[in-house]
């Protein structure tokens, strides 16, 4: 118990919440990251998913692409940025975090943004063309809405991905929550390790709370009921088994 | 930049430091194997209580949520003082299987509710226990997810693996630290490339497993499960 209590102590001392090491700076700077890694990963994972889905050609490949991604380790994409003066420094360190991370978390929004125009029915797809839509259209209007509930699944754990990752940018360039952890290790002070955990916890948590009520509000209301016993039967949160080949 | 006194890739690094890169990788696949088999073994009973019993599957669903969320970093900080800082096994071990739990145990439920309703009644009818029918009908009609979640865990454990290096493993993990450290971007590349290198040679092997253990999802395009 008196690890727990010392866990209180750190949280209740007010030096902790002040100055540019202080929990309020350092809960900013790893959301500011995190959102702005997701919403590129959303551009551009969820951009090319759409386009894949759509037309349907080099998906599996694209499945199969991002899911080798995985084995990319962050760490050393985070190191190889930090080590480029170009890059280093931009931005306090942001920079190299912000382009290592969103490389982390393409995958699950592509292949879940895939999926999700896949399992469009061919059905309304035809029906949609008989009515005379143009493809960019049947894209707009129904795929895209239809695909809303998979896409934000992969957001979600995309995001959760994100920020309990980001912590790895404060060993090289950044400093965010990570950096408690870091110097917990450092120092072997599992009481700020662990304190910086569950902030990081405590983030995760109210990303996926945001992101559950952004689901909700951004499927297409008939769609609601449906998905939602979809998804928790196939594997909720972007897990899906990927396809082999 | 790129160039100069910290060239892009200096080929002679391999070859002067090959005992070194081969040791790293061999700690690499082991850290990695480890961390897969003990995740396996944990995560199908798991799964099988999680889908016979719906009381038991948030609890199970949540302890390894958590275990994802926390970083891995603060993993090894808070088991740090209990299993040992410094080139700990266990330390990482427990790190690096948590991280596979939720994956795993997502992956063989979805395959066991996607056996269909005819092959259990089917089972039933010939006599067959709950439990032989688990054996002998459920897993292995759920084994194409059980490998979909293993492909999906192995990729991510390689990666995840030479985060370790903070601790004192780290397998290619080492090569990372060590070219951050002294700024030289070639051991980071071979950390890198060989990461991805032992991936796609393990997702190969994983598939070839799984050719030869589920025949009959051979001819089949399998994992289209939307």
């Amino acid at each position: 118990m008196s690890f727990l209590a010392h866990v209180f102590g750190w949280f209740t001392t007010s030096a902790n919440w002040t100055g540019p090491q202080g929990i309020p700076v350092l809960f900013w700077h790893q959301l500011k990251l995190s959102v702005a890694v997701v919403l590129s990963a959303l551009v551009i994972g969820g951009g090319l998913g759409m386009v894949l889905g759509h037309t349907g050609r080099g998906g599996l490949v694209a499945v199969n692409a991002a899911n080798a991604f995985r084995a990319v380790p962050t760490l050393a994409l985070l190191t190889l940025l930090a080590i480029q003066p170009a890059i280093s420094l931009k931005w306090d360190g942001f920079l190299a975090a912000w382009l290592a991370l969103t490389a982390l978390a393409i995958p699950p929004i592509l292949t879940n943004t895939y999926v999700g125009m896949r399992q469009v029915d061919a059905d309304v797809r035809d029906a949609a063309k008989g009515m005379g839509l143009r493809g960019s259209q049947v894209l707009r209007t129904v795929e895209a809405p239809l695909a809303v509930p998979f896409v934000m699944a992969g957001v979600r754990t995309a995001s959760i991905e994100v920020v309990a990752t980001s912590t790895l940018a404060a060993y090289v360039s950044y400093t965010d929550l990570g950096t408690y952890v870091i110097t917990g290790l450092n120092t072997n002070d599992s009481v700020v390790a662990f304190s910086g955990a569950l902030l990081v916890a405590a983030m995760a948590g109210m990303m996926a709370l945001v992101l559950g009520v952004l689901t909700r509000v951004l499927t297409p209301r008939p769609l609601r009921r449906r998905t939602e016993a979809r998804l928790s039967r196939s594997g909720g949160i972007g897990r899906r088994p990927a396809p082999s080949v | 930049m790129l160039f100069g006194t910290n060239p892009f890739f200096r080929w002679s690094y391999i070859t002067s430091n090959w005992a070194q890169i081969q040791g790293d990788l061999l700690q690499h696949i082991w850290l990695t194997l480890l961390a897969v088999a003990i995740g396996t073994v944990i995560s199908i009973p798991l799964a099988v209580l999680a889908w016979r019993y719906r009381i038991v599957r948030a609890p199970i669903f949540g302890f390894a949520s958590a275990l994802y969320i926390i970083p891995s970093l603060a993993l090894f900080a808070i088991l740090g003082p209990i299993t040992g800082f410094v080139a700990s096994y266990t330390t990482a071990e427990i790190a690096l299987v948590g991280y596979t739990l939720l994956i795993l145990i997502w992956n063989t439920v979805a395959g066991l509710d996607a056996v269909p309703a005819d092959a259990r009644e089917a089972a039933t009818a010939l006599g067959y226990s709950p439990t032989a029918a688990l054996v002998r009908v459920d897993l292995p009609l759920a084994l194409p997810y059980i490998f979909a979640g293993l492909r999906v865990a192995t990729a991510t454990v390689i990666g995840l693996v030479t985060v370790t290096a903070l601790i004192g493993l780290g397998g290619l993990g080492q090569q990372i630290t060590y070219g951050f450290n002294i700024g030289y971007n070639t051991p980071i590349i071979v950390g890198l490339v060989f990461s991805i290198a032992l991936a796609a040679v393990a997702d190969l092997l994983i598939v070839g497993a799984e050719r030869i253990l589920v025949p009959w999802a051979r001819n089949r395009r399998t994992g289209s499960v939307a």
